[in-house]
């Protein structure tokens, strides 16, 4: 069906609508997943801070 | 009934030693009509256009500040729990806070428009058909926005948050309400859109008050 | 008699157990790389229909192909808002915290389905009707769609007793619910009174074959991806709030 790569990019003159509605698609469907990687790793973080600040707590106090 | 008509009466009550709350809500929606010839133009033929959609969201935006004081007043004194506890089925007290609403925030609107309307140079039978419009869409609008009042009692920024919730649930009675004024202006037949708020009306009176009712138990526990 | 007691008995103790935080953690923790995987497999089904099986469009050339995100962008919006407002009731009704969660993880996807199907949507009018936005019956309630799911997030973020919020989310989107067959049937009469712009893009060219395959494979696509996103926050809402309790503390994860 396409000739050429160029021909593939260039979307028979449509390519900033075609690529940018593909592009803007790609971008947020890995942007959520990323997202919620990050807000796990700091939630995670938070939570084994909490541990050992407990942790320091109890040998301090024995 | 006698509970109904009790909460009414207090409603009420309490509004004419505050009137001020009231009429400033009122004020605003003869303000923000002033407000778009002064920014369009003074053209008579485009603002008869635009009537119809000025005049129903300024009446939308002025009910949402009449909300606010539905039930944040009583909430923040403790009466509305009060409320709750008592024997009376909430439903009941829930409309009446609604019917005291609507006499105070969306009656005056139904006066009031007409004399916008002839501001605005709309003829009049479209000033007949925009009271009547008003007359079914503000009682819809006060039901409807009193599950947004009861969902963001005692929230950070709840009065801003209402407004966004409850603007687009709305939509349908401006698209109705304006659109009835609209096409009465260009002579097409408006039986359509009065079946159609009515039946939202209808719909809303059948549902919205259970609604609120339990809105307002999560809320208050 | 007594077996098929037991057995039911048996059932019905896992269907709730499942429906605890701590037994659904490692549940959906082993579900999301499945659900990515599939959602490659349809992604690459669909992209390869989209550009290299369908053919060009007799009137909109290749321009056209966004189709293939924005139909299945807004399918998905519509269907998730369903989905959501079910878990919403059903954490309402029975009183779980987990489906109240499965909601308010959906939510986010949701929106940025909505945002898709817009922004898809401007691109595909502009080249073809030669403006960002027209105000098509089906854009414009996409658009209060979005709004919808914006008010439903900001109610849940400004709450901050998380039971309360739950409950009032449920509310707002059993409302929501009811209320968007009305939105969009009065948005059609609106639409249809003001003969505006008489274009819409909701006369999509006629559908071939292959046109509807690539759709239905970019919409399980996204399908997949919501199931897998949506596990992968409910999981960290599982974590924030439950944070207190003893499994979390004792997880692998975090423990110290």
């Amino acid at each position: 069906m396409w000739n050429s790569p160029a021909e593939f990019f260039a979307m028979g003159g449509y390519a900033l609508y075609v690529w940018c509605s593909f592009g803007v698609c790609l971008a947020v469907l890995l942007f959520e997943p990323l997202s919620i990687r990050a807000r796990n790793k700091a939630i995670i973080r938070r939570l084994k801070q909490e541990q050992l600040a407990e942790q320091f707590d109890k040998e301090g106090s024995q | 009934m006698s509970a109904l008509l009790a909460m009414i009466r207090r409603d009420l009550l309490l509004v004419m030693r505050r009137k001020s709350e009231v009429l400033t809500a009122l004020f605003f929606f003869v303000v923000v009509t002033s407000l778009f010839p002064l920014g369009i133009g003074a053209d008579t033929a485009l603002l008869r256009k635009i009537a119809p959609g000025v005049i129903w969201v300024a009446a939308l935006l002025s009910t949402l500040l009449g909300l606010q004081r539905m039930f944040a007043a009583d909430y923040a004194d403790g009466a509305l729990e009060q409320i709750a506890l008592s024997p009376q089925p909430m439903v009941l007290l829930v409309s009446g806070k609604m019917i005291a609403h609507w006499m105070v925030c969306g009656l005056p609107l139904v006066i009031l428009a007409p004399i916008i309307g002839i501001q605005f140079d709309l003829d009049t039978s479209s000033l007949y058909i925009l009271m009547g419009t008003l007359l079914l869409g503000t009682p819809v609008l006060s039901l409807l926005g009193s599950i947004g009042a009861a969902l963001t009692l005692g929230v950070r920024g709840g009065s801003i948050l209402m407004s966004l919730l409850v603007l687009p649930l709305y939509i349908p009675v401006l698209i109705f309400g304006a659109g009835a004024v609209y096409a009465n202006s260009v002579g097409l037949d408006t039986s359509g859109h009065f079946s159609l708020l009515g039946a939202l009306l209808i719909l809303a009176l059948a549902f919205v008050p259970w609604v609120t009712a339990a809105a307002v138990k999560i809320a208050i526990e | 008699m007594t077996d098929t007691n037991n057995f039911d008995k048996n059932r019905l103790v896992n269907w709730f157990k499942l429906s605890s935080p701590s037994t659904f953690y490692p549940v959906a923790g082993k579900l999301i790389p499945l659900f990515w995987v599939l959602t490659a497999i349809f992604g690459l089904a669909g992209l390869w229909v989209s550009f290299f099986v369908a053919p060009v469009d007799a009137v909109q050339g290749q321009g056209y192909r966004i189709i293939f995100i924005h139909v299945p962008a807004s399918w998905m919006s519509m269907f998730i808002y369903l989905v959501m407002a079910a878990w919403a009731g059903l954490g309402l009704i029975f009183n779980t915290r987990l489906s109240a969660m499965m909601a308010q993880a959906l939510a986010p996807i949701g929106a940025w389905m909505a945002f898709l199907s817009l922004w898809t949507g401007a691109f595909w009018g502009k080249p073809m009707w030669g403006a960002w936005w027209v105000w098509d019956a089906r854009l414009t309630s996409e658009l209060i769609l979005l709004f919808l799911y914006l008010g439903f997030i900001a109610l849940q973020a400004s709450i901050d007793n998380p039971r309360r919020a739950d409950k009032a989310g449920a509310i707002l989107a059993l409302v929501g619910v009811v209320n968007v067959p009305i939105i969009y049937f009065s948005v059609k009469w609106w639409n249809t009174l003001h003969q505006g712009a008489s274009v819409s893009l909701t006369k999509a060219p006629a559908m071939a074959q292959t046109m509807l395959l690539g759709m239905l494979l970019m919409a399980l696509c996204f399908w997949m991806y919501t199931i897998a996103v949506g596990l992968m926050r409910v999981r960290a809402i599982i974590l924030e709030r439950e944070a207190h309790t003893d499994w979390v503390r004792q997880l692998d994860e975090v423990k110290v």
